[in-house]
């Protein structure tokens, strides 16, 4: 490796990436994520001052401030992060706009800011830390949690749950992935791959809350995680600036995917004939996981080429917020004939 | 009123005769097309020089249900709402017996001859108009017919009274702007129609409509039009909104306007970026992320939108976030009447949000205040770092008035204390996100995209100290809401000021707010002709000045009015002066129409004779 062990190419340490004392509860997934964050930013070579963060509010959204304190951050209401994230991202769009939301934070409260995000593909990764509780409130069921699950002082769930991933895939994402927080090496793929893509990254990271939703029999703890975790396919992220692909890359066959930045997710095939870029076998493939209690990690669809919102925008090349006030106020002569138009 | 509309333009006429001072109410039904014809009216008497203001009751419909638009003349410049009508012009059979009742005896009846019902009033002059006769004789295309019908009502009024067909020209010229040979058709039938007037009908009412002086200085706007302008040249570079009556024509109008105004000469790319959003509580979702990113950043509703809007209002507050969001109020509770005006959301604007929140509330008065307040509300909400709310009406929004032209912004956009990188290293004191380094209860902010190392902080809406950290620590949040509270007080002096319209020796004062201006204006007249002489307070802000109290306590009583069921003004004044409520008294109404002069001066002279 060219670079340092303790440097990145801008020179920057894994320190500078790195975040307040977390205060979840030791074990929880959550924790894995954040450090997977860091370490994919740091392994990317983005620096701190070019991110901004957003989360909502539950345990998950509390995240944010675990990992880079040199970024930008705004924790903002419940289930409301994408609208916030919207409307910051306009201030200057060169920013890579990071959300972290929890499973109750995205499909009960928030489920219609989530739907309206991915429909107009905002560049951001969108990361849902999903452990099919509200762990913030101490453990109620949310709407991920699945069919039959019982919990201490709830009792039996009796509804379906909502799929993330699925609600990602209808509502036209152009990027969806799922993953496991007991698979640190994917997740940090996954939020590589998710960062160079330019359009709404939906990530749904099964994420077990250790206090509140960790019995070994239920889909969003460790143990059934790993047990019956089925990765679609090996990822390796190649960025733009390396031209080889990496030594842990395994022989077999491969599908690459250029994201728009130029980089490259390579995609090892494993037993299944998946093609990420064919909605409808994401979708069939979906539901056949559902039917068979899989859980399908790894990339699931990818669109690199759909329009991201502002490209219906028009906007000035320099960020908005910069844009000196003289620029932002018309000339008097085009009041005046304002005025004389309605005069 | 606009006072200095010249009253000493009023003409004396034998009395007899009503030149210029009539109010006159055109019922038709909506979605018909009548609004065309109905301000193609109001301008060409604009154009002719008289002060005239156009009032549309519309109902919450689309099609098919009876709108009423109503014209008043005043040469004297009242602008207020009348409760009669002098001369009704009737095209709608749902509700001819009922408008028809409404007119003043000596009153004019105009009527659409094939609508076969009786007249039962001896006491008005009726003129039938046999529009759909005229319109079978032109030369009309069928899916046009409809339409034209109301170009036939605008000819034989405009015969009738004296309205010169060269400003109705002139007037369909200027709707339109972009079509021109539309116009030429439009004016072909009133032509026609006025002549078969000139030729068929005799004069036999009072009423006239006579040239004056143009009116130098003065145009007809509406309010949600002026306030988009106002942004425009407030410099706003985001707006996030979902349509609702009556704001809705507000965003659409910054989606009309800012294209044109608000392209980079050199690039024509645009400096600013409207969303419509999925509902209310993304529209201010949007508005607060670009706010803190440090865009100029609004949205537009009214009170159900308000409602949704509060838990990030409150956030806004709480995180000292700048933007700017106009309420054009409507009538509530709930759905309400959606199509009517009100002034019931004051209470719910100034304290916005759960707990300690509070926000600075402006509320313009008239067309030209709302493009002012438009651009002003941006330096205000820079200058305190919090959201400035605009308190407009249906009234004042939606409809047409006549206002002086918009004056150029006399100061430069003020971004307030925001740092870069080169400020943040010349900055001489320690620096935190919510650190009041003035003494002003205002910190000073870094914006996102700041690479200096010291420029990152995190926003939350948990309680933080001066730096940003999270705290539950008792003192900290003590500390913080008090310099919040420090920031709002010295706001009191900074946002616009009341106005006042003073008759002397007045010992009575009136105090109100907004679109019910003209008709306090009025009142004052009629009761200072009565004896009763009145001076007039306009409050223009929330938190007052210090001279509402100087106000309140230099006459005995105050007459708060106002255009909600509860007072709120009142309630807001008696919480805010407790030493002066017995010099307070409370006069409000809401039906869903505007103000009348006639009410207030009903209601005050009753209270007064007790
Ligand atoms: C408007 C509103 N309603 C309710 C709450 C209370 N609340 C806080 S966190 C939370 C659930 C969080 O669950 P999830 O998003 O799954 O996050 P987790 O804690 O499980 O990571 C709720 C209901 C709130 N903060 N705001
Ligand atoms: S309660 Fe659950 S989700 Fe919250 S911090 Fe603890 S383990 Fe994590
Ligand atoms: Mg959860």
């Amino acid at each position: 490796m060219a670079e340092q062990d303790n440097t990145n190419a801008i020179g920057l340490t894994r320190a500078d990436y790195k975040g307040e004392r977390s205060t979840l509860c030791p074990g929880c997934g959550h924790n894995t994520i954040s450090a997977q964050i860091l370490y994919a930013c740091y392994e990317m070579d983005i620096h701190p001052s070019n991110i901004v963060k957003f989360s909502g509010i539950g345990c998950s959204s509390k995240s944010p401030t675990y990992f880079l304190s040199q970024s930008f951050g705004f924790n903002g209401l419940h289930g409301r992060m994408p609208s916030l994230a919207l409307g910051a991202a306009f201030a200057d769009t060169s920013m890579k706009v990071l959300g972290v939301s929890g499973d109750g934070d995205t499909a009960s409260i928030g489920l219609g800011q989530f739907k309206h995000l991915i429909r107009r593909n905002l560049p951001m990764v969108y990361i849902v830390e999903n452990n099919g509780v509200y762990g913030l409130t101490k453990g109620q069921f949310s709407a991920t949690a699945e069919k039959g699950l019982e919990l201490k002082y709830q009792g039996v769930n009796p509804f379906l749950p909502i799929d993330i991933a699925k609600e990602a895939l209808i509502g036209n994402a152009s990027f969806v992935a799922r993953s496991f927080a007991g698979d640190p090496q994917q997740v940090r793929s996954l939020l590589k791959a998710a960062l160079s893509h330019r359009g709404t990254s939906v990530l749904d990271i099964i994420s077990p809350c250790v206090s509140f939703n960790n019995r070994e029999d239920t889909l969003h703890s460790y143990q059934w995680g790993r047990q019956h975790e089925a990765p679609l396919h090996d990822i390796a992220f190649v960025p733009t600036r390396k031209s080889i692909i990496l030594d842990e890359f395994k022989e077999g066959e491969t599908k690459e995917v250029t994201l728009h930045d130029g980089s490259v997710v390579v995609l090892k095939k494993l037993e299944k004939d998946y093609d990420p870029t064919d909605k409808y076998q994401a979708l069939q493939m979906l539901e056949e996981a559902e039917r068979n209690r899989w859980l399908i990690t790894g990339l699931i669809y990818v669109d690199p080429g759909q329009p991201a919102l502002y490209d219906y925008m028009n906007l000035v090349e320099e960020p908005l917020n910069r844009v000196p006030a003289e620029k932002l106020r018309p000339s008097a002569e085009a009041l005046q004939k304002i005025n004389q138009s309605m005069g | 009123m606009i006072d200095d509309l010249g009253s000493e333009k009023a003409h004396k006429s034998p009395q007899s005769q009503k030149i210029n001072d009539f109010c006159m109410t055109i019922c038709t039904v909506n979605g018909s097309g009548s609004a065309t014809a109905n301000i193609t009216l109001l301008r060409a008497m604009f154009h002719m020089g008289i002060p005239v203001s156009g009032k549309n009751i519309f109902p919450s419909n689309i099609k098919g249900l009876p709108t009423w638009f109503s014209i008043r003349l005043s040469d004297e410049g009242y602008l207020g709402r009348v409760a009669h009508d002098d001369i009704i012009v009737q095209m709608n059979p749902a509700t001819f017996q009922e408008d028809i009742n409404y007119d003043i005896p000596g009153g004019v009846i105009f009527y659409a001859d094939h609508i076969d019902l009786p007249i039962q009033r001896d006491d008005v002059v009726v003129y039938p108009m046999p529009v759909k006769d005229l319109i079978k004789a032109a030369d009309i295309p069928r899916n046009l017919r409809d339409y034209m019908e109301n170009m036939v009502y605008v000819g034989v009024v405009s015969q009738m009274l004296g309205i010169g067909l060269e400003y109705i020209n002139k007037a369909l010229l200027q709707q339109f702007e972009q079509k021109p040979s539309v116009a030429e058709s439009n004016f072909a039938v009133v032509k026609m129609a006025a002549d078969w007037a000139k030729d068929n009908l005799e004069k036999k009412d009072r009423y006239w409509v006579e040239e004056r002086e143009p009116l130098e200085g003065y145009m007809l706007a509406d309010g949600n039009t002026a306030a988009a302008l106002g942004a425009i040249y407030g410099g706003f570079q985001f707006c996030g909104w979902y349509p609702i009556t009556p704001a809705t024509s507000l965003a659409e109008s910054l989606g009309i306007y800012a294209p044109k105004l608000r392209k980079d000469p050199e690039t024509g790319k645009n400096n600013f970026a409207i969303v419509q959003a999925e509902d209310e509580l993304a529209a201010i979702g949007m508005a607060v992320g670009a706010g803190w990113g440090g865009i100029r950043a609004m949205s537009s509703t009214s009170g159900p939108g308000i409602s949704l809007m509060t838990e990030y209002m409150s956030l806004a507050y709480y995180a000292e976030v700048p933007l700017v969001l106009w309420d054009v109020q409507r009538v509530g509770p709930s759905t309400g009447l959606p199509t009517r005006t009100g002034q019931g959301d004051l209470n719910l604007t100034y304290y916005l949000g759960h707990g300690d929140t509070q926000q600075l509330v402006i509320i313009p008065s008239s067309v030209n205040e709302c493009f002012e307040f438009g651009w002003k509300a941006f330096d205000y909400a820079d200058e305190f770092q919090t959201p400035v709310i605009v308190l407009s009406d249906l009234d004042l929004g939606m409809n047409l008035w006549i206002t002086k032209k918009f004056d150029y912004p006399d100061k430069p956009i003020d971004r307030g204390k925001i740092l870069w990188e080169e400020d943040l290293e010349k900055f001489e004191s320690d620096w935190g996100r919510y650190l009041d380094v003035d003494g002003d209860g205002i910190p000073y902010r870094t914006l996102m995209g700041n690479k200096h190392k010291k420029a990152p902080y995190f926003t939350r809406g948990t309680g933080h100290d001066e730096f940003g950290n999270y705290s539950e620590a008792p003192d900290v949040w003590l500390r913080v809401m008090d310099r919040i509270k420090l920031k709002f007080d010295n706001a009191r002096e900074k946002l616009p000021k009341p106005v006042y319209r003073n008759i002397e020796g007045a010992k009575i004062g009136l105090i109100g707010m907004g679109s019910t201006e003209p008709a306090i204006m009025e009142a004052q007249d009629i009761l200072n002709k009565m004896g009763i002489t009145t001076d007039f307070m306009r409050v223009r802000a929330l938190p007052f000045s210090q001279d509402v109290r100087k106000f309140i306590q230099a006459h005995d009583r105050n007459y708060v009015l106002e255009l909600n069921r509860d007072g709120q003004l009142h309630q807001i004044l008696v919480t805010e002066y407790c030493d002066l409520t017995d010099r307070l008294v409370s006069l409000s109404y809401m039906d869903g129409l505007p103000l009348t002069a006639k009410w207030i001066v009903e209601s005050l002279s009753e209270k007064e004779e007790k």
